[in-house]
């Protein structure tokens, strides 16, 4: 277990350095004490971008796991069950009814929205036959491609289509020093999620163990519900959704660790602002100086290993 | 004592418990019987608060459920619920440490460890404990959580079918551990309630039986006194042989 911590904190801190070193302008990091110039690209572009995609993926990684244990499912995440896409259509109606309201406004109508759309999965999973897994995923991808067809159609009638492709492709090239603070709040979630860890174990034993162990099981789903509505309206309304990382990340850290999260959180957290932050810098540096953004890179990578958890399960999944 | 006084349930248009009243005694095991759909298991789920009580009124040693909070409870009663497909990837040992959480809601103490350490060596887990539970066979996963139970250290260990996907081995195996842990001699004697489908098993281990059919009580008593030939024939609708083996009945139920 420390063994994982170290390891996590040592790539954390080597990806940060490249994060910060790379990019189209010319910088070295011995400027900075001498040079104004180098310093403020430091801290109005490296840094906020090198945070940005940390915040990112540590959040997004969270409210997959925590998905993934409400639902009692390994194959869940936000982007996989309509909640991305109905953050999206939130923030696609206030952007059409209010275009001028505060950013704030816009997340809060967008997670409001992502949360209706997250109770809607379940009320649908309740219809499920428990005994086959791999149905949740696959309903899972219908109900979002619904939702997500609704939003198109109004985009489309609205010419706002270029909206939906920013909001569905995280992207942190535009990220500097005013436009991505929000997502410390992502983080901050993140982090009373790990005050609440025993309880969202507990919660993925099953509703009578968690009542046996006298938890308040609806509480601790309402709070689970509220954070990763939270966390993904957040992440679509500053950078873009990035695809799978709630979903492949939670799976390979459980893979070794198990589902334990007073112990897994950490990890989860870590490798999800690694692989996001690893995923920006090899959209910089693949065909320099022009940029792939971060959302296609782990798309592309993401949707490989999610084929490989489908198909290449153990048994016992 | 558990008391149960009128209760009915029902799910939808169908009546599942019809003006239920039983009492289940202080001490060992109680048994409860019937043919499928008599609601012995939902009547199991109102004692453990795992539905919510419609008409009637049950108390645990004088603590009416329906007005003491689910986490007062949780250090009076526990519960083994049938598992399903269990989905989460603990380590035995971790799971059998949040039967612990009642009393320590995250900071386990010394004591703590030591009931784990217990109840990981009453169920013979040892050699189990480092290993995740979604590798673990079900008659194995099924231990882990009766061992969570007892951990659990309430008087009342409450179990839903617990021999359900059990070979003969593990179920004749896991009934002994309950059954001694339930002996008056034991350390700490555990209160059992459980829902048993074969019904041997309750003849050879229950000190208590109440046999439900139709959502009412058929009957209820000692082993000798239930599991007799009129009774069990009236019960499962058919002619049942019961003979009798040291002293207890043997159920003849398959020939």
């Amino acid at each position: 277990m420390r063994l994982s911590y170290l390891l996590t904190a040592t790539a954390l801190l080597v990806l940060s350095l490249l994060s910060v070193l790379v990019g189209a302008a010319d910088f070295r990091l011995q400027d900075v004490t001498a040079d104004p110039d180098a310093l403020r690209l430091l801290l109005t572009s490296r840094l906020p971008r090198t945070f940005a995609a940390l915040l990112t993926g540590a959040s997004m990684a969270v409210a997959g796991v925590i998905m993934q244990l409400l639902v009692r499912n390994r194959f869940v995440e936000p982007g996989t069950t309509g909640t991305t896409e109905a953050a999206m259509l939130g923030l696609l109606c206030v952007t059409l009814l209010a275009p001028g309201a505060p950013i704030l406004l816009k997340m809060i109508a967008s997670a409001m929205a992502a949360l209706v759309g997250m109770a809607g999965f379940l009320l649908l999973l309740r219809r499920l036959p428990p005994a086959q897994p791999l149905l949740v995923p696959l309903v899972g991808l219908i109900y979002s491609g619904i939702i997500g067809a609704g939003a198109t159609f109004i985009a489309y009638q609205a010419d706002l289509l270029q909206y939906l492709g920013v909001w569905m492709s995280g992207e942190f090239s535009g990220v500097l020093a005013g436009r991505y603070e929000l997502l410390w709040l992502a983080g901050a979630l993140a982090l009373v999620a790990y005050v609440a860890a025993d309880q969202f174990t507990i919660a993925g034993l099953g509703r009578a163990t968690s009542v046996s162990l006298g938890l308040n099981h609806a509480q601790i789903v309402v709070l689970g519900l509220v954070t990763v509505s939270l966390v993904t309206a957040l992440v679509v309304v500053t950078v873009g959704m990035v695809p799978f990382v709630g979903l492949v990340v939670p799976n390979i850290v459980a893979r070794t660790m198990g589902d334990n999260l007073r112990a897994s959180l950490p990890v989860v957290a870590g490798l999800g602002g690694g692989l996001v932050l690893a995923a920006d810098l090899f959209g910089r540096v693949i065909r320099y100086p022009y940029e792939v953004p971060a959302g296609t890179v782990f798309g592309v990578m993401g949707a490989a290993v999610f084929l490989w958890l489908l198909l290449g399960r153990p048994a016992r999944a | 004592m558990i008391s149960i006084r009128n209760v009915s349930h029902r799910i939808g248009q169908s009546q599942i418990l019809r003006d239920v009243s039983a009492d289940i005694p202080d001490a060992g095991i109680t048994a409860l019987i019937g043919p499928n759909g008599a609601g012995k298991s939902t009547l199991l789920n109102l004692v453990a608060r795992l539905l919510t009580l419609q008409t009637g009124r049950i108390e645990i040693d004088g603590q009416d459920i329906a007005r003491t909070s689910s986490r007062d409870l949780a250090l009076k009663l526990a519960i083994v619920a049938q598992q399903l497909g269990v989905a989460s990837r603990l380590r035995v040992r971790d799971l059998v440490g949040f039967g612990r959480w009642p009393h320590h809601r995250g900071r386990p103490g010394p004591e703590d460890e030591a009931t784990v350490a217990e109840a990981i060596a009453s169920f013979d887990l040892g050699a189990l404990q480092h290993r995740f539970l979604d590798e673990l066979s079900g008659g194995q996963q099924q231990r882990a959580f009766v061992a969570m139970g007892f951990a659990q250290g309430t008087d009342w260990l409450l179990l839903d079918e617990p021999l359900n996907n059990l070979d003969m081995f593990h179920a004749r195996a896991l009934m002994a551990r309950v059954h001694a842990l339930s002996r008056p001699e034991a350390p700490r004697p555990r209160r059992v309630v459980m829902v048993v489908h074969e019904i041997n098993y309750a003849a050879a281990w229950a000190d208590h039986i109440i046999a439900l059919k139709d959502g009412a009580v058929a009957a209820c008593g000692a082993p000798t006194e239930v599991l007799t030939n009129p009774v069990l024939s009236a019960l499962f609708g058919m002619e049942i042989r019961v003979e009798e083996l040291h002293g207890r009945p043997l159920i003849l139920h398959h020939i």
